[in-house]
C-alpha cells in the first residue's frame, strides 16, 4: 500500500537531499513534515515522498554539516525541529544544481529529436 | 572531508543517547500531529488521517529503525551488541573465562617475552651503516677458525685486498684509568684510524680520528663511550680537549659516541683509543693480537672476499714461512661474528616458546568446543527463531575475539615485566657481552608479532566452534536435541586436540630432557681443579715502573707474601692466565731431537708460581712440580698437560724430554711433570695440550692471583685490593671473582636455557594432561547412561575401568608415538646447544619422558574412571 497513485514517481535516489537543500534555500527554516509537503508541492504533486526516509536523509546532512536544527515553534504553535541551511550546505547546493543543470541539458540534448545528431 | 565527519558523528552516535532517542520520537510524533491535522482539514476522519499518516511515514517503529541506522554505525552497532552479549556470557561463566584468559596470557607472554630478545638480538639492525656489508676479518690456524690478526699481517691485508672499502683493526683492552682518588680500571678498545668510518658511525660531540692518528708518532686521543660519558663526565660538552690518564699515559677526549653504539666484540668498553703500534707484539708478525672489521666494496660478496683474503694469507705464508706458517684467513658476517653466540639459544627458546603457545591456544580450542556442545540447544533454539548463520558465526567470532583480545592484553602486560625480570636476572659480565641488548623493549616489531598471534589464536577461537557445530552431522544432532550424537563428534575431534597437545608436550619435555641431561654432564665435568675456597683477581702494574722482567717477578713475590700474611689465606699462586678463561694465549714449541720442519705446534702457554698446582688443586700425574727459586739463573723446565702427554708422547715418557721455542739456536727446556688436564677454556670445552712455565722464568707486570683461603673467600677481596694498594697505590686490581662463580658463570647460558625450557615443558605438560583430563571426564559424564545400562547387564566396575581407560590410554599411546617421532626431528635442531656426547635420540630421555607422560596421563584419566565406576545403575538410567 506504499503506492498512492500510479502516475505518481517515487524519489529516485541521492535527489531527495538535493530537494532538501533547495527548500531550505527558497523557505528558510522549516520542519520535516513542511520540507516533505513542499517538495511535493513543488513537483506538481508528481513525486510520492515516503516520509520515512526522509528524516534519515535530513539526519545524513546534518551529519555532513550542510544542515543544522533546533526546537521551535510551528505556525500553529506546535512544538516541532526546524532545519536550516549552513554555509557550508548552500555551498554544497551551489555545485549540486551546477552538476544536476549540466546533467539534464546533457540529456535533453540526447533526447531531444535534432538532425545534427548522434 | 564530508563523509569523514559524518563517520565520526555516527561513530560518537554508537554511544547509545536517551536524549536522541527520545527528540527523535518528538519529531514523529509532531509530523504525524500535522500530517493528521492536513488529512482531516482535507476531510478525511480521525482514524483515516491517522491511519494515512502512519501509512506514508512507513509505520512508526521501521522510520525510527531507518533513523536509528543512520544516527550510528550499525555494523559496529551489533559487533558492539555481541559483545556485550558475549561478556555476559563469559562472565556468567568464570572459571571457563579465567582459565581460558589465563593460558592464552601464559603462552602469549612466554612467547613475546622471548620473542623480544630474539628481534634485540638478531632481528634489530646493528647500529651502522649498511651493516649487512659488514664481516668480521680473522686469521685462521689450525686450533682456532676464527683467530687473531698481527698488526703487520694487518697492514699488508690492507694494502694487498681489493675487496674492502674499508679494513680496520681493533682489540679490546683493560685501562687502568687515573682518578683523584687512586687508579681504576676502565674497559676500552683500540683501533685503527679509520674504525669509525668503516663501520659508518660518527661521534655525537667531538670528532672522530683523523687519518694517520693511530700512528705511533701521532699525539694519544681518547673518545668516550655514551654511558661514560654521562656517568664520569655529567654529560658536559666541556669535556672535549680534557686530559684523561689511561696507562699513565695523558690521552686528549675527543670525542664521544652515540647513546645507542655499540660493539659487542669488545663488550662495554668505555674508553677507545688508536693503536699506537710501538709494542713488542704490535710490531711481531707472529704475535696476533687484533681483530679485523671491514666493509665490503660494493657488488663483493662475502665468498670473493673470502678467497681474496685467503690466497692474500697464503702470499704471506710463503713470504713469511717462520712467522705465517698456516696462517690462513677466514671471514664471518659481522651480525653472525656478534649475534652467533646467542643465535641458536633463542632460536630453541623462541620456538620452545611458540610451542607452550601452540598448546594454551589448543586447551582454550578444546574448552570452547566444550561450551559449544553444552550450547547447542541454545543455538537450535535461535537457529529455528530463525537468527541467520552469518549472526550466529558473528557471536562466535565475538567470543573468540574477546577471548583472545582479553588474554592477549593480560599476556601483554605480563610480558613487559617478564622481559624487566628477565634482563634483571642476566648477569652483568653477560650484559656486556651483548650490549645489543640494552634498551630492550616491547618495540613496534614485538607488538607486531603479538599482534598477529592474538588474530590467529581469535581466529582459531572463532571458527572452530562454529565449523563444529555447522557441520552437517551436528546439524542432524541439533534437530535431534539428543545426547548421544553430538556428544560423539565431540569427542573425536577434541581426542584429535587431545593428541595433538600431547605430541606438543613431548616434544617439549624431550627438549627439556636433553638440555638438563646436557648440563648435567656438563656439570660433572672434572675441570682439573678444586675450585671451592679460591678467590682471584687480576694485577697491573705499571710498565713503567717494573720494566724489567726481574721487577715484575719481584713485586710478584712481594704481593704474594704480603697476600700470605692476611687471616685466612692458606696460599697465593701466580699464573699469567686462570683457568676457565679460554685456550688462547698460545706459544709455538717444538720438541727437541725430532725432526723439525718449521711446523707450528700452537697451545697455550700459562707462566705460573711454583705453588700453583697445589693452590688450584690440581692433580699431579707424574714428575713433580716447579720448585721455589726456580728462575733464570736455573736450567729452563715445563710442565705439560695429560693432552699434550697423549698428543705428543703416545708411546714415550715425557719426562726428561726437552722442549723449545721456535728460536735459533733452540733454548731446551725440560718437561719435569705432567699434570692432569686443567680446564683452561669454557667448562663445555674439549680439553687440549697446554704448556706450563715457571713465572719466575718469565715475569711480567700483569699477572692474575689465585689464592685459597680457610672462609668464604669474597670477603678477602677488600683487604686484598688493599694490602696491594699499600705496595704501590699505582698498581691496578680488577676482576675479582671466586673459582665457583667463574665456572658457574661458564655454564650460565646452558644452565638458563634448559631451566627456561624446563619450565615451558613443565607448563606444558600441565596442560596437556588437563586437556586429557577434560576429554576424558567429559566423555564419561556424556556416557553415564551407557555405563549404567552396562553396569544394570552385570558388569563389573573392573571393565568400566578398562572401558574408560582403554580410550585414554589410546589417546595417550598416540600422543607419545607422534610426539617422540616429532623431537627426534626437533633435538636435531638443537644439537649444537647439547654438551658434546649428547644425542639428539638420547634413548633414555625419550624412554623417561614417555614413561612420565603415560604416568601422568594415566593419574589423569583415572579420576574420571573411578568416577565411572562408582556410578550408580539406578541413578544413572534415572537421570535422562
Amino acid at each position: 500500500m506504499r503506492e498512492q497513485s500510479n502516475e505518481k514517481t517515487d524519489v529516485w535516489q541521492g535527489t531527495l537531499a538535493l530537494m532538501v537543500l533547495k527548500t531550505l534555500e527558497a523557505m528558510g527554516p522549516v520542519h520535516g513534515y513542511g520540507i516533505a509537503r513542499r517538495i511535493e508541492q513543488t513537483s506538481g504533486n508528481l513525486l510520492s515522498l515516503n516520509y520515512g526516509t526522509l528524516y534519515p536523509a535530513l539526519l545524513k546532512l546534518e551529519q555532513e554539516g550542510s544542515i543544522t536544527s533546533e526546537w521551535g515553534f510551528s505556525e500553529n504553535n506546535r512544538k516541532a525541529r526546524f532545519y536550516k541551511l549552513t554555509r557550508s550546505g548552500r555551498k554544497q547546493l551551489e555545485k549540486a544544481s551546477r552538476d544536476w543543470r549540466q546533467a539534464t541539458a546533457i540529456l535533453s540534448r540526447f533526447l531531444s529529436p535534432s538532425e545534427d545528431g548522434v | 572531508m564530508k563523509r569523514l565527519r559524518a563517520w565520526i558523528v555516527r561513530l560518537a552516535g554508537l554511544v547509545p543517547s536517551a536524549r536522541r532517542e527520545r527528540d527523535h520520537i518528538d519529531e514523529l510524533n509532531a509530523h504525524l500531529q500535522m500530517h493528521m491535522e492536513d488529512n482531516v482539514r482535507a476531510g478525511m476522519s480521525l482514524g483515516e488521517a491517522r491511519r494515512d499518516a502512519l501509512t506514508r511515514l512507513g509505520g512508526m517503529e521501521s522510520a525510527r529503525q531507518a533513523y536509528r541506522d543512520r544516527a550510528t554505525l550499525p555494523v559496529f552497532e551489533n559487533l558492539l551488541k555481541d559483545l556485550r552479549f558475549t561478556a555476559r556470557q563469559l562472565r556468567r561463566g568464570p572459571a571457563f573465562t579465567a582459565t581460558a584468559i589465563l593460558m592464552i596470557a601464559l603462552g602469549l607472554c612466554a612467547s613475546v617475552s622471548i620473542f623480544a630478545f630474539v628481534d634485540a638480538a638478531l632481528l634489530k639492525p646493528l647500529p651502522y651503516r649498511d651493516p649487512n656489508r659488514l664481516v668480521a676479518v680473522y686469521e685462521a690456524v689450525p686450533m682456532f677458525e676464527h683467530s687473531n690478526l698481527s698488526y703487520p699481517d694487518y697492514l699488508d691485508w690492507k694494502k694487498m685486498n681489493e675487496v674492502f672499502s674499508g679494513f680496520d683493526a681493533y682489540g679490546g683492552r683493560g685501562y687502568s684509568l687515573s682518578t683523584p682518588s687512586g687508579v681504576t680500571p676502565a674497559t676500552g678498545a683500540r683501533v685503527t684510524d679509520g674504525f669509525l668510518k668503516t663501520l659508518g658511525v660518527s661521534p655525537v660531540l667531538g670528532r672522530g680520528f683523523y687519518p694517520g692518528e693511530d700512528l705511533p708518532s701521532a699525539p694519544h686521543t681518547v673518545l668516550l663511550s655514551f654511558a661514560e660519558w654521562q656517568q664520569r663526565y655529567g654529560g658536559r660538552a666541556d669535556v672535549i680537549g680534557k686530559t684523561v690518564r689511561l696507562n699513565e699515559i695523558p690521552h686528549v677526549i675527543i670525542g664521544v659516541l652515540p647513546e645507542d653504539f655499540h660493539f659487542a666484540p669488545v663488550g662495554a668498553a668505555q674508553y677507545w683509543t688508536t693503536i699506537h703500534a710501538a709494542s713488542e707484539c704490535d710490531l711481531r708478525r707472529s704475535c696476533h693480537s687484533l681483530y679485523g672489521v671491514a666493509r665490503l666494496r660494493d657488488g663483493v660478496s662475502i665468498e670473493t672476499a673470502r678467497a681474496n683474503v685467503v690466497s692474500i694469507a697464503r702470499q704471506l705464508e710463503r713470504q713469511y714461512p717462520a712467522d705465517n706458517r698456516d696462517q690462513g684467513a677466514s671471514l664471518l658476517p659481522l651480525a653472525e661474528a656478534i649475534h652467533g653466540e646467542v643465535r641458536e639459544i633463542l632460536l630453541v627458546l623462541l620456538g620452545g616458546a611458540v610451542l607452550l603457545l601452540a598448546i594454551a591456544a589448543v586447551n582454550v580450542t578444546g574448552l570452547l568446543l566444550v561450551r559449544s556442545e553444552s550450547r547447542k540447544r541454545e543455538i537450535s533454539v535461535r537457529i529455528a527463531m530463525g537468527a541467520s548463520r552469518a549472526r550466529l558465526l558473528r557471536q562466535f567470532a565475538a567470543e573468540g575475539v574477546l577471548l583472545a583480545a582479553i588474554g592477549g592484553a593480560a599476556g601483554l602486560g605480563l610480558a613487559h615485566w617478564t622481559v624487566q625480570i628477565l634482563l634483571k636476572l642476566i648477569p652483568s659480565w653477560l650484559l656486556d657481552r651483548m650490549p645489543f641488548l640494552m634498551g630492550l623493549a616491547l618495540n613496534s616489531r614485538v607488538l607486531l608479532f603479538a599482534g598477529t598471534v592474538v588474530l590467529l589464536a581469535a581466529a582459531l577461537f572463532s571458527f572452530t566452534p562454529a565449523v563444529h557445530l555447522f557441520s552437517a552431522e551436528t546439524r542432524e544432532g541439533l534437530a535431534e536435541g539428543s545426547r548421544g550424537s553430538a556428544g560423539n563428534t565431540w569427542r573425536r575431534l577434541g581426542s584429535k586436540l587431545v593428541v595433538v597437545e600431547l605430541a606438543t608436550a613431548i616434544v617439549l619435555l624431550v627438549g627439556a630432557g636433553l638440555l638438563g641431561k646436557s648440563l648435567y654432564r656438563l656439570l660433572q665435568v672434572d675441570t682439573g681443579l678444586r675450585p671451592d675456597h679460591l678467590a682471584t683477581l687480576l694485577v697491573a702494574a705499571p710498565e713503567a715502573s717494573y720494566p724489567k722482567n726481574e721487577q715484575g717477578i719481584a713485586l710478584a713475590r712481594e704481593i704474594s707474601e704480603k697476600v700470605r700474611a692476611l687471616p685466612g689465606v692458606e696460599s697465593v699462586a701466580v699464573t699469567s692466565d686462570l683457568p676457565i678463561h679460554g685456550w688462547g694465549d698460545t706459544t709455538w714449541v717444538r720438541i727437541l731431537g725430532r725432526p723439525w720442519h718449521g711446523e707450528h705446534d700452537e697451545m697455550p702457554e700459562r707462566d705460573v708460581s711454583a705453588n700453583y698446582f697445589s693452590t688450584i688443586g690440581a692433580k699431579l700425574i707424574r714428575g713433580r712440580y716447579f720448585r721455589e727459586g726456580e728462575d733464570l739463573t736455573k736450567p729452563r723446565v715445563a710442565i705439560i698437560n695429560e693432552a699434550y702427554a697423549k698428543h705428543y708422547f703416545p708411546s714415550e715418557d715425557p719426562i726428561g724430554k726437552q722442549l723449545s721455542f721456535l728460536t735459533t739456536p733452540p733454548v731446551p727446556i725440560e718437561i719435569v711433570g705432567i699434570v692432569a688436564d686443567i680446564k683452561e677454556g669454557q667448562v663445555g670445552s674439549r680439553n687440549q695440550p697446554a704448556l706450563y712455565l715457571p713465572f719466575d722464568q718469565a715475569g711480567g707486570t700483569s699477572f692474575n692471583l689465585a689464592v685459597r683461603t680457610a672462609q668464604a673467600p669474597e670477603f678477602l677481596f677488600p683487604s686484598l685490593a688493599a694490602v696491594i694498594r699499600r705496595i704501590n697505590p699505582e698498581i691496578l686490581t680488577a676482576h675479582e671473582a671466586t673459582m665457583d662463580s667463574l665456572i658457574s658463570d661458564s655454564t650460565y647460558l646452558p644452565r638458563s636455557s634448559a631451566w627456561l625450557v624446563g619450565g615451558f615443558a613443565a607448563i606444558a605438560l600441565l596442560l596437556s594432561i588437563a586437556g586429557l583430563y577434560g576429554v576424558v571426564a567429559y566423555s564419561v559424564s556424556r556416557r553415564t547412561r551407557e555405563i549404567g545400562v552396562r553396569m544394570a547387564l552385570g558388569a563389573n566396575p573392573g571393565a568400566v575401568y578398562r572401558l574408560i581407560l582403554r580410550e585414554a590410554g589410546w589417546l595417550t599411546a598416540l600422543g607419545i608415538a607422534a610426539g617422540l617421532l616429532l623431537s627426534v626431528g626437533a633435538g636435531r635442531f638443537m644439537q649444537g646447544m647439547l654438551y658434546v656426547g649428547t644425542r639428539s635420540w638420547d634413548a633414555p630421555t625419550l624412554a623417561g619422558v614417555a614413561i612420565v607422560l603415560g604416568a601422568c596421563a594415566l593419574l589423569a584419566s583415572f579420576l574420571p574412571a573411578r568416577r565411572a565406576a562408582l556410578v550408580n545403575p539406578v541413578d544413572a538410567l534415572r537421570a535422562e
